[in-house]
Protein backbone atom coordinates (compact mmCIF):
# COMPACT_ATOMS: atom_id res chain seq x y z
CA UNK A 1 0.00 0.00 0.00
CA UNK A 2 1.35 3.39 -0.88
CA UNK A 3 0.82 6.04 2.13
CA UNK A 4 -0.12 9.66 0.50
CA UNK A 5 1.92 12.64 1.93
CA UNK A 6 -0.49 16.00 0.84
CA UNK A 7 2.76 18.44 0.16
CA UNK A 8 0.94 22.09 1.38
CA UNK A 9 -0.18 24.23 -1.47
CA UNK A 10 2.74 26.60 0.32
CA UNK A 11 5.62 25.01 0.80
CA UNK A 12 7.79 27.14 3.14
CA UNK A 13 9.94 26.22 6.46
CA UNK A 14 6.83 26.37 8.70
CA UNK A 15 4.08 24.30 6.41
CA UNK A 16 7.00 21.40 5.85
CA UNK A 17 6.12 20.99 9.54
CA UNK A 18 2.99 19.27 7.78
CA UNK A 19 4.98 17.20 5.57
CA UNK A 20 7.24 15.67 8.41
CA UNK A 21 4.10 14.93 10.89
CA UNK A 22 3.02 13.14 7.71
CA UNK A 23 5.72 10.89 7.23
CA UNK A 24 6.67 10.32 11.23
CA UNK A 25 4.73 7.61 11.57
CA UNK A 26 5.75 5.79 8.75
CA UNK A 27 8.49 3.18 8.50
CA UNK A 28 11.11 3.96 5.83
CA UNK A 29 10.51 1.20 3.74
CA UNK A 30 7.06 1.93 3.48
CA UNK A 31 5.81 3.00 -0.03
CA UNK A 32 4.93 7.05 -0.13
CA UNK A 33 3.62 9.23 -2.90
CA UNK A 34 4.60 12.99 -2.19
CA UNK A 35 1.14 14.64 -3.67
CA UNK A 36 2.70 18.18 -4.83
CA UNK A 37 -0.25 18.50 -7.31
CA UNK A 38 -2.08 21.24 -5.69
CA UNK A 39 1.10 23.30 -5.08
CA UNK A 40 1.45 26.59 -6.47
CA UNK A 41 4.64 28.12 -4.02
CA UNK A 42 7.54 26.56 -2.60
CA UNK A 43 10.41 28.83 -1.06
CA UNK A 44 14.48 27.13 -1.21
CA UNK A 45 13.79 25.74 1.70
CA UNK A 46 10.59 23.70 1.01
CA UNK A 47 12.41 22.49 -2.22
CA UNK A 48 15.42 21.40 -0.72
CA UNK A 49 13.47 19.89 2.50
CA UNK A 50 11.47 17.58 -0.16
CA UNK A 51 14.52 16.63 -1.70
CA UNK A 52 16.23 15.53 1.88
CA UNK A 53 12.42 13.84 2.11
CA UNK A 54 13.42 11.71 -0.20
CA UNK A 55 16.95 11.04 0.53
CA UNK A 56 15.32 9.92 3.71
CA UNK A 57 13.49 6.88 2.20
CA UNK A 58 15.03 3.17 1.92
CA UNK A 59 11.80 3.03 -0.88
CA UNK A 60 12.27 5.57 -3.68
CA UNK A 61 9.43 7.88 -3.10
CA UNK A 62 7.01 8.64 -5.81
CA UNK A 63 5.71 12.24 -6.68
CA UNK A 64 3.20 13.79 -8.05
CA UNK A 65 4.71 17.46 -9.61
CA UNK A 66 2.24 20.66 -9.12
CA UNK A 67 -0.45 20.57 -11.68
CA UNK A 68 -0.64 24.10 -12.06
CA UNK A 69 1.76 25.10 -15.42
CA UNK A 70 3.91 28.58 -13.69
CA UNK A 71 4.19 26.51 -10.71
CA UNK A 72 5.88 23.19 -11.96
CA UNK A 73 7.90 25.58 -14.70
CA UNK A 74 9.12 27.38 -11.72
CA UNK A 75 9.93 24.24 -9.75
CA UNK A 76 11.62 23.01 -13.21
CA UNK A 77 13.72 26.62 -13.46
CA UNK A 78 15.17 26.40 -10.00
CA UNK A 79 16.83 22.69 -10.87
CA UNK A 80 14.10 20.82 -8.42
CA UNK A 81 12.90 18.50 -11.11
CA UNK A 82 16.32 17.63 -12.28
CA UNK A 83 17.64 16.81 -8.63
CA UNK A 84 14.65 14.97 -7.88
CA UNK A 85 14.08 12.87 -10.96
CA UNK A 86 17.59 10.94 -9.14
CA UNK A 87 14.69 10.13 -5.72
CA UNK A 88 11.69 9.97 -6.94
CA UNK A 89 9.85 8.26 -9.40
CA UNK A 90 7.76 11.10 -10.67
CA UNK A 91 4.39 11.69 -12.50
CA UNK A 92 2.42 14.54 -13.90
CA UNK A 93 3.87 17.16 -16.64
CA UNK A 94 7.75 17.82 -15.79
CA UNK A 95 8.40 20.59 -17.67
CA UNK A 96 11.95 21.39 -19.10
CA UNK A 97 13.70 23.93 -16.54
CA UNK A 98 16.69 26.38 -18.29
CA UNK A 99 19.43 25.95 -15.34
CA UNK A 100 20.01 29.67 -13.80
CA UNK A 101 18.14 31.83 -15.80
CA UNK A 102 15.40 32.85 -13.47
CA UNK A 103 16.31 36.24 -12.51
CA UNK A 104 15.54 35.46 -8.55
CA UNK A 105 17.14 32.30 -8.28
CA UNK A 106 20.68 33.18 -7.19
CA UNK A 107 21.67 29.92 -7.04
CA UNK A 108 19.65 26.80 -8.35
CA UNK A 109 19.01 23.91 -6.33
CA UNK A 110 23.23 22.87 -5.82
CA UNK A 111 23.81 19.02 -4.86
CA UNK A 112 26.48 19.59 -2.01
CA UNK A 113 28.77 16.86 -0.89
CA UNK A 114 32.66 17.33 -0.71
CA UNK A 115 34.66 20.42 -0.71
CA UNK A 116 35.14 21.25 -4.27
CA UNK A 117 30.91 21.63 -4.58
CA UNK A 118 31.64 24.55 -1.63
CA UNK A 119 34.04 26.35 -4.05
CA UNK A 120 31.98 25.64 -6.93
CA UNK A 121 28.65 27.30 -5.04
CA UNK A 122 30.47 30.16 -3.72
CA UNK A 123 32.22 30.84 -7.26
CA UNK A 124 29.22 30.43 -8.62
CA UNK A 125 27.03 32.87 -6.81
CA UNK A 126 29.75 35.85 -6.18
CA UNK A 127 28.46 38.21 -9.45
CA UNK A 128 25.24 37.75 -8.90
CA UNK A 129 24.62 37.75 -5.63
CA UNK A 130 26.88 41.33 -5.39
CA UNK A 131 24.65 42.73 -7.93
CA UNK A 132 21.22 41.33 -6.22
CA UNK A 133 22.06 42.06 -2.69
CA UNK A 134 23.37 45.75 -3.47
CA UNK A 135 21.11 46.55 -6.15
CA UNK A 136 18.05 44.78 -5.17
CA UNK A 137 17.89 44.54 -1.68
CA UNK A 138 20.03 48.01 -0.87
CA UNK A 139 22.67 46.20 1.01
CA UNK A 140 25.90 47.56 1.70
CA UNK A 141 28.63 46.37 -0.61
CA UNK A 142 30.54 44.88 2.54
CA UNK A 143 27.19 42.46 2.75
CA UNK A 144 27.89 40.22 -0.24
CA UNK A 145 31.41 38.98 0.72
CA UNK A 146 29.63 38.20 4.23
CA UNK A 147 26.98 36.30 2.48
CA UNK A 148 29.61 34.34 0.77
CA UNK A 149 31.45 33.18 3.90
CA UNK A 150 27.62 32.43 5.20
CA UNK A 151 27.48 30.23 2.59
CA UNK A 152 30.60 28.71 2.59
CA UNK A 153 29.98 27.78 6.03
CA UNK A 154 26.52 26.66 5.74
CA UNK A 155 27.34 24.46 3.05
CA UNK A 156 30.42 23.18 5.00
CA UNK A 157 28.20 21.63 7.66
CA UNK A 158 26.79 19.18 5.19
CA UNK A 159 30.36 17.80 3.91
CA UNK A 160 31.99 17.74 7.19
CA UNK A 161 29.09 16.68 9.85
CA UNK A 162 25.77 15.48 7.91
CA UNK A 163 27.27 12.00 6.87
CA UNK A 164 25.99 12.39 2.96
CA UNK A 165 25.10 15.00 0.62
CA UNK A 166 22.70 17.35 0.83
CA UNK A 167 21.38 20.51 -1.32
CA UNK A 168 21.69 23.83 -1.20
CA UNK A 169 19.02 26.79 -3.14
CA UNK A 170 19.43 30.50 -2.88
CA UNK A 171 16.86 33.04 -4.03
CA UNK A 172 15.52 36.06 -3.29
CA UNK A 173 11.27 36.93 -3.17
CA UNK A 174 9.20 38.95 -1.55
CA UNK A 175 8.28 38.15 2.03
CA UNK A 176 5.26 40.13 2.35
CA UNK A 177 2.71 37.75 4.95
CA UNK A 178 5.45 39.05 7.98
CA UNK A 179 7.88 41.72 6.84
CA UNK A 180 6.36 43.44 3.07
CA UNK A 181 9.97 43.41 2.07
CA UNK A 182 12.02 41.36 -0.35
CA UNK A 183 14.39 39.02 1.28
CA UNK A 184 17.21 36.63 -0.09
CA UNK A 185 17.33 33.41 1.32
CA UNK A 186 19.73 30.72 2.02
CA UNK A 187 18.13 26.93 2.09
CA UNK A 188 20.79 23.91 3.19
CA UNK A 189 19.02 21.15 3.46
CA UNK A 190 20.03 17.15 4.32
CA UNK A 191 18.64 13.94 6.01
CA UNK A 192 21.91 13.06 6.97
CA UNK A 193 23.27 12.19 11.09
CA UNK A 194 22.08 15.26 12.67
CA UNK A 195 23.51 17.64 15.05
CA UNK A 196 22.91 15.58 17.89
CA UNK A 197 24.76 12.26 16.68
CA UNK A 198 27.25 14.21 15.47
CA UNK A 199 28.14 15.99 19.01
CA UNK A 200 27.85 12.60 20.05
CA UNK A 201 30.21 11.27 18.12
CA UNK A 202 32.79 13.57 19.75
CA UNK A 203 35.55 11.79 22.66
CA UNK A 204 34.65 14.64 24.45
CA UNK A 205 30.94 14.52 24.91
CA UNK A 206 29.33 13.76 27.90
CA UNK A 207 25.59 12.49 27.95
CA UNK A 208 22.97 13.53 30.85
CA UNK A 209 19.26 13.18 31.52
CA UNK A 210 18.37 16.77 30.01
CA UNK A 211 20.25 15.53 25.89
CA UNK A 212 18.00 15.67 23.40
CA UNK A 213 18.49 17.42 20.11
CA UNK A 214 17.29 21.15 21.22
CA UNK A 215 20.49 20.31 23.47
CA UNK A 216 21.81 19.61 20.63
CA UNK A 217 21.20 22.39 18.58
CA UNK A 218 21.47 24.99 21.53
CA UNK A 219 25.39 23.54 21.96
CA UNK A 220 26.17 24.10 18.50
CA UNK A 221 24.35 27.54 17.30
CA UNK A 222 24.37 29.23 20.70
CA UNK A 223 27.69 27.63 21.96
CA UNK A 224 29.23 27.20 19.06
CA UNK A 225 30.37 23.62 20.04
CA UNK A 226 31.21 20.80 17.26
CA UNK A 227 32.28 17.41 17.67
CA UNK A 228 35.90 18.54 16.46
CA UNK A 229 36.56 20.77 19.22
CA UNK A 230 37.97 18.16 21.39
CA UNK A 231 41.46 18.62 20.60
CA UNK A 232 40.43 21.35 18.08
CA UNK A 233 39.90 24.47 19.82
CA UNK A 234 39.46 26.63 16.69
CA UNK A 235 36.27 24.36 15.25
CA UNK A 236 32.41 25.35 15.59
CA UNK A 237 32.94 28.95 14.35
CA UNK A 238 31.24 27.98 10.67
CA UNK A 239 27.69 28.80 12.70
CA UNK A 240 29.09 31.71 14.67
CA UNK A 241 29.95 33.28 11.67
CA UNK A 242 26.73 32.57 10.29
CA UNK A 243 24.69 33.74 13.40
CA UNK A 244 27.12 37.60 13.35
CA UNK A 245 26.41 38.18 9.70
CA UNK A 246 22.64 37.49 10.04
CA UNK A 247 22.53 39.25 13.07
CA UNK A 248 24.56 42.05 11.59
CA UNK A 249 21.58 42.23 8.50
CA UNK A 250 18.91 42.25 10.50
CA UNK A 251 18.38 38.64 9.46
CA UNK A 252 17.07 35.31 10.70
CA UNK A 253 18.48 32.51 11.21
CA UNK A 254 16.59 28.77 12.14
CA UNK A 255 18.39 25.18 12.26
CA UNK A 256 15.84 22.23 12.29
CA UNK A 257 17.48 18.95 13.36
CA UNK A 258 15.45 15.94 14.92
CA UNK A 259 12.75 16.42 16.72
CA UNK A 260 13.95 20.39 17.51
CA UNK A 261 14.06 23.44 15.98
CA UNK A 262 16.20 26.61 16.91
CA UNK A 263 15.83 30.14 15.61
CA UNK A 264 17.81 33.40 16.05
CA UNK A 265 14.65 35.62 15.78
CA UNK A 266 15.28 39.40 14.00
CA UNK A 267 12.54 42.09 15.92
CA UNK A 268 10.22 41.80 12.73
CA UNK A 269 9.20 38.42 13.32
CA UNK A 270 7.25 36.63 15.97
CA UNK A 271 8.60 33.14 15.47
CA UNK A 272 9.66 30.76 19.06
CA UNK A 273 13.27 30.74 19.90
CA UNK A 274 13.30 26.98 20.17
CA UNK A 275 10.58 24.57 19.45
CA UNK A 276 10.87 20.85 20.69
CA UNK A 277 9.24 17.72 20.59
CA UNK A 278 8.74 17.67 16.48
CA UNK A 279 7.76 15.20 14.42
CA UNK A 280 11.45 13.35 13.96
CA UNK A 281 12.86 14.11 10.66
CA UNK A 282 16.55 13.25 9.93
CA UNK A 283 19.38 15.33 8.98
CA UNK A 284 20.00 19.30 9.53
CA UNK A 285 17.77 22.02 7.64
CA UNK A 286 19.15 25.69 7.88
CA UNK A 287 17.15 28.95 6.40
CA UNK A 288 19.07 31.74 6.71
CA UNK A 289 17.03 35.33 5.74
CA UNK A 290 18.08 38.55 5.00
CA UNK A 291 15.90 41.33 4.51
CA UNK A 292 15.95 44.36 2.03
CA UNK A 293 16.99 47.54 3.78
CA UNK A 294 14.75 50.40 3.41
CA UNK A 295 15.80 54.14 3.27
CA UNK A 296 16.01 54.96 7.14
CA UNK A 297 16.72 51.69 8.62
CA UNK A 298 19.19 51.61 11.07
CA UNK A 299 23.23 50.93 9.94
CA UNK A 300 24.05 47.29 10.30
CA UNK A 301 25.66 46.73 13.39
CA UNK A 302 29.39 46.91 13.62
CA UNK A 303 31.38 43.22 12.76
CA UNK A 304 32.56 41.41 15.48
CA UNK A 305 35.63 42.40 17.50
CA UNK A 306 36.07 45.33 15.06
CA UNK A 307 36.72 47.63 18.15
CA UNK A 308 40.58 46.27 18.25
CA UNK A 309 40.72 46.07 14.67
CA UNK A 310 42.97 49.76 14.34
CA UNK A 311 43.49 50.49 17.78
CA UNK B 1 65.90 38.29 5.51
CA UNK B 2 62.75 38.79 4.53
CA UNK B 3 59.98 36.99 2.32
CA UNK B 4 56.87 37.95 0.66
CA UNK B 5 54.16 34.80 -0.02
CA UNK B 6 51.07 35.58 -1.78
CA UNK B 7 48.84 33.85 -0.67
CA UNK B 8 46.27 33.57 -3.75
CA UNK B 9 49.60 31.98 -5.89
CA UNK B 10 49.95 29.82 -2.84
CA UNK B 11 46.16 28.41 -3.37
CA UNK B 12 46.17 28.52 -6.86
CA UNK B 13 49.12 26.39 -7.05
CA UNK B 14 48.68 24.07 -3.35
CA UNK B 15 44.52 23.56 -3.99
CA UNK B 16 43.47 24.19 -7.79
CA UNK B 17 44.12 26.91 -10.79
CA UNK B 18 40.75 28.04 -10.80
CA UNK B 19 40.28 28.28 -7.14
CA UNK B 20 40.00 32.78 -5.82
CA UNK B 21 38.31 31.87 -2.87
CA UNK B 22 39.39 30.72 0.24
CA UNK B 23 36.85 28.64 1.61
CA UNK B 24 37.08 24.88 4.09
CA UNK B 25 39.21 23.71 6.04
CA UNK B 26 40.96 20.98 4.09
CA UNK B 27 41.98 24.24 0.87
CA UNK B 28 42.81 25.97 4.46
CA UNK B 29 45.07 23.27 5.69
CA UNK B 30 46.29 22.35 2.04
CA UNK B 31 47.53 26.50 1.96
CA UNK B 32 48.95 26.13 5.40
CA UNK B 33 51.35 23.43 4.43
CA UNK B 34 52.37 24.90 1.57
CA UNK B 35 53.40 28.16 3.23
CA UNK B 36 54.85 26.32 6.19
CA UNK B 37 56.73 24.03 3.55
CA UNK B 38 58.00 27.92 2.23
CA UNK B 39 59.01 28.93 6.10
CA UNK B 40 61.03 25.89 6.64
CA UNK B 41 63.65 26.46 3.92
CA UNK B 42 67.30 25.78 4.91
CA UNK B 43 68.07 29.45 5.82
CA UNK B 44 64.49 30.79 7.08
CA UNK B 45 63.97 34.35 6.63
CA UNK B 46 63.61 36.40 9.76
CA UNK B 47 60.26 37.75 8.93
CA UNK B 48 58.16 36.50 6.57
CA UNK B 49 55.16 38.30 5.49
CA UNK B 50 51.99 36.58 4.05
CA UNK B 51 49.56 39.07 1.61
CA UNK B 52 46.13 38.18 1.35
CA UNK B 53 45.75 41.16 -1.63
CA UNK B 54 44.68 38.60 -4.19
CA UNK B 55 42.43 36.90 -2.39
CA UNK B 56 38.36 37.24 -2.67
CA UNK B 57 37.25 35.40 -0.37
CA UNK B 58 38.14 34.27 3.46
CA UNK B 59 35.61 32.44 5.37
CA UNK B 60 36.02 31.27 9.22
CA UNK B 61 37.29 27.94 8.20
CA UNK B 62 40.23 28.97 6.16
CA UNK B 63 41.22 32.07 8.42
CA UNK B 64 41.22 29.20 11.26
CA UNK B 65 43.35 26.81 8.90
CA UNK B 66 45.74 29.33 7.68
CA UNK B 67 46.20 32.18 9.72
CA UNK B 68 45.39 30.95 13.59
CA UNK B 69 47.33 27.38 13.51
CA UNK B 70 50.40 29.60 11.41
CA UNK B 71 50.57 32.05 14.46
CA UNK B 72 49.98 29.12 16.74
CA UNK B 73 52.53 27.28 15.30
CA UNK B 74 54.78 30.07 15.61
CA UNK B 75 53.85 30.71 19.58
CA UNK B 76 53.71 27.50 20.81
CA UNK B 77 57.27 26.08 19.23
CA UNK B 78 59.51 28.98 18.87
CA UNK B 79 62.55 28.37 16.51
CA UNK B 80 65.78 29.08 16.61
CA UNK B 81 66.86 31.90 15.25
CA UNK B 82 63.81 33.32 16.18
CA UNK B 83 60.95 33.80 13.21
CA UNK B 84 58.27 36.26 12.53
CA UNK B 85 55.25 36.16 10.52
CA UNK B 86 53.50 39.61 9.47
CA UNK B 87 50.34 39.57 7.43
CA UNK B 88 49.15 42.60 4.53
CA UNK B 89 46.35 43.07 1.63
CA UNK B 90 43.48 42.09 4.45
CA UNK B 91 40.14 44.07 3.74
CA UNK B 92 37.15 44.78 6.11
CA UNK B 93 35.10 41.08 5.17
CA UNK B 94 38.82 39.19 5.39
CA UNK B 95 39.21 40.71 8.83
CA UNK B 96 35.49 39.96 9.86
CA UNK B 97 36.79 36.24 9.67
CA UNK B 98 39.80 37.14 11.11
CA UNK B 99 39.31 38.81 13.90
CA UNK B 100 36.73 36.11 15.13
CA UNK B 101 39.52 33.18 15.04
CA UNK B 102 41.69 35.18 17.07
CA UNK B 103 39.64 36.34 19.29
CA UNK B 104 38.49 32.51 19.82
CA UNK B 105 42.11 31.50 20.04
CA UNK B 106 43.38 34.83 22.07
CA UNK B 107 45.92 35.34 19.46
CA UNK B 108 47.65 38.56 18.03
CA UNK B 109 48.76 39.69 14.80
CA UNK B 110 51.06 42.42 12.92
CA UNK B 111 49.58 43.49 9.93
CA UNK B 112 50.36 46.47 7.47
CA UNK B 113 47.96 49.14 7.62
CA UNK B 114 48.71 51.96 5.09
CA UNK B 115 52.48 51.37 5.46
CA UNK B 116 52.47 51.22 8.87
CA UNK B 117 52.33 48.17 11.39
CA UNK B 118 48.93 47.22 13.64
CA UNK B 119 48.02 45.01 16.09
CA UNK B 120 44.95 42.66 15.06
CA UNK B 121 43.03 40.19 17.89
CA UNK B 122 42.79 40.76 21.85
CA UNK B 123 46.09 42.18 23.27
CA UNK B 124 45.62 43.66 27.38
CA UNK B 125 45.72 47.53 27.57
CA UNK B 126 49.46 47.08 28.83
CA UNK B 127 51.05 44.84 25.86
CA UNK B 128 49.19 47.25 23.61
CA UNK B 129 50.52 51.07 25.47
CA UNK B 130 54.07 48.73 25.49
CA UNK B 131 53.90 47.61 21.53
CA UNK B 132 52.65 50.77 20.73
CA UNK B 133 55.90 52.70 22.64
CA UNK B 134 57.96 50.12 20.59
CA UNK B 135 56.38 50.66 17.11
CA UNK B 136 57.55 54.29 17.64
CA UNK B 137 60.86 54.19 18.95
CA UNK B 138 62.42 50.79 18.18
CA UNK B 139 64.26 49.54 18.53
CA UNK B 140 64.48 50.34 21.85
CA UNK B 141 65.65 48.70 25.45
CA UNK B 142 62.81 47.77 28.54
CA UNK B 143 64.53 50.23 30.57
CA UNK B 144 63.37 53.36 27.95
CA UNK B 145 59.72 51.54 27.58
CA UNK B 146 59.51 51.91 31.19
CA UNK B 147 60.20 54.92 31.61
CA UNK B 148 58.08 56.15 28.53
CA UNK B 149 55.08 54.89 30.25
CA UNK B 150 55.94 55.16 33.95
CA UNK B 151 56.47 52.17 34.82
CA UNK B 152 58.83 49.58 36.94
CA UNK B 153 62.02 47.87 34.89
CA UNK B 154 60.92 44.65 36.20
CA UNK B 155 56.97 45.18 34.59
CA UNK B 156 57.85 46.37 30.96
CA UNK B 157 60.22 43.02 31.00
CA UNK B 158 57.58 40.99 31.96
CA UNK B 159 55.06 42.60 29.27
CA UNK B 160 57.71 42.73 26.34
CA UNK B 161 58.74 39.34 26.97
CA UNK B 162 54.70 38.52 26.58
CA UNK B 163 54.34 40.18 23.24
CA UNK B 164 57.83 38.31 22.18
CA UNK B 165 56.70 35.16 22.99
CA UNK B 166 52.96 36.05 21.39
CA UNK B 167 55.48 36.93 18.44
CA UNK B 168 54.29 40.62 18.24
CA UNK B 169 57.91 42.01 19.07
CA UNK B 170 61.34 41.09 17.97
CA UNK B 171 64.36 40.65 20.01
CA UNK B 172 67.48 42.77 17.89
CA UNK B 173 70.99 43.25 19.18
CA UNK B 174 69.49 46.99 19.51
CA UNK B 175 66.55 45.80 21.53
CA UNK B 176 62.96 45.24 20.83
CA UNK B 177 61.38 46.19 17.28
CA UNK B 178 58.09 45.35 15.19
CA UNK B 179 58.13 42.96 12.88
CA UNK B 180 57.60 44.57 9.62
CA UNK B 181 55.72 43.65 6.81
CA UNK B 182 57.91 43.15 3.23
CA UNK B 183 56.06 44.23 -0.21
CA UNK B 184 56.34 41.89 -3.18
CA UNK B 185 58.32 42.67 -5.58
CA UNK B 186 59.32 40.68 -8.56
CA UNK B 187 61.99 37.76 -7.78
CA UNK B 188 61.01 37.19 -4.42
CA UNK B 189 59.58 33.82 -3.58
CA UNK B 190 55.33 33.26 -3.21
Amino acid sequence: MTSVISVPPSLDEQTFEHVVEQLAPLAPDEKVLFDARHARWASPFGLTALLAAAQSRAERPSFAAPENADTASYWARTGFFRHAAELFELHGTIPRGRDGHESDVLLEITPVTQTDDVHAVVGRIQQKAADILHGQLKLETAATMGFGMTLSEACQNIVEHAGCGGWVAVQTYSFRKRLGRRVVVIAVCDAGIGFRRSLESSPSHRHDDRWNDARALESAVVHAVSRFRHGDAGRGQGLAGIKRFTTRWDGKLSVRSGTARIAMIPSWDEDEPMREGLAPFPGAQVQIMIPERLPGDPKPSAAAGARGRIR
Amino acid sequence: MMQHIDVSTVLQGAVCALYSNLVTRPTGAAVRSAIEALLETRHPPIVTTIDFSGVNLLDFSCADEIVAKLLLRQTESPTVPDRFVTFRGMRDDHLDALEAVLERRALALVWEVEGRPELLGPVSDDEARHWDVVRARGPVWADMVAAELGLTLDSSVRTLDSLWRRRLVMRTDAGFTVPRATAPSPGRPS
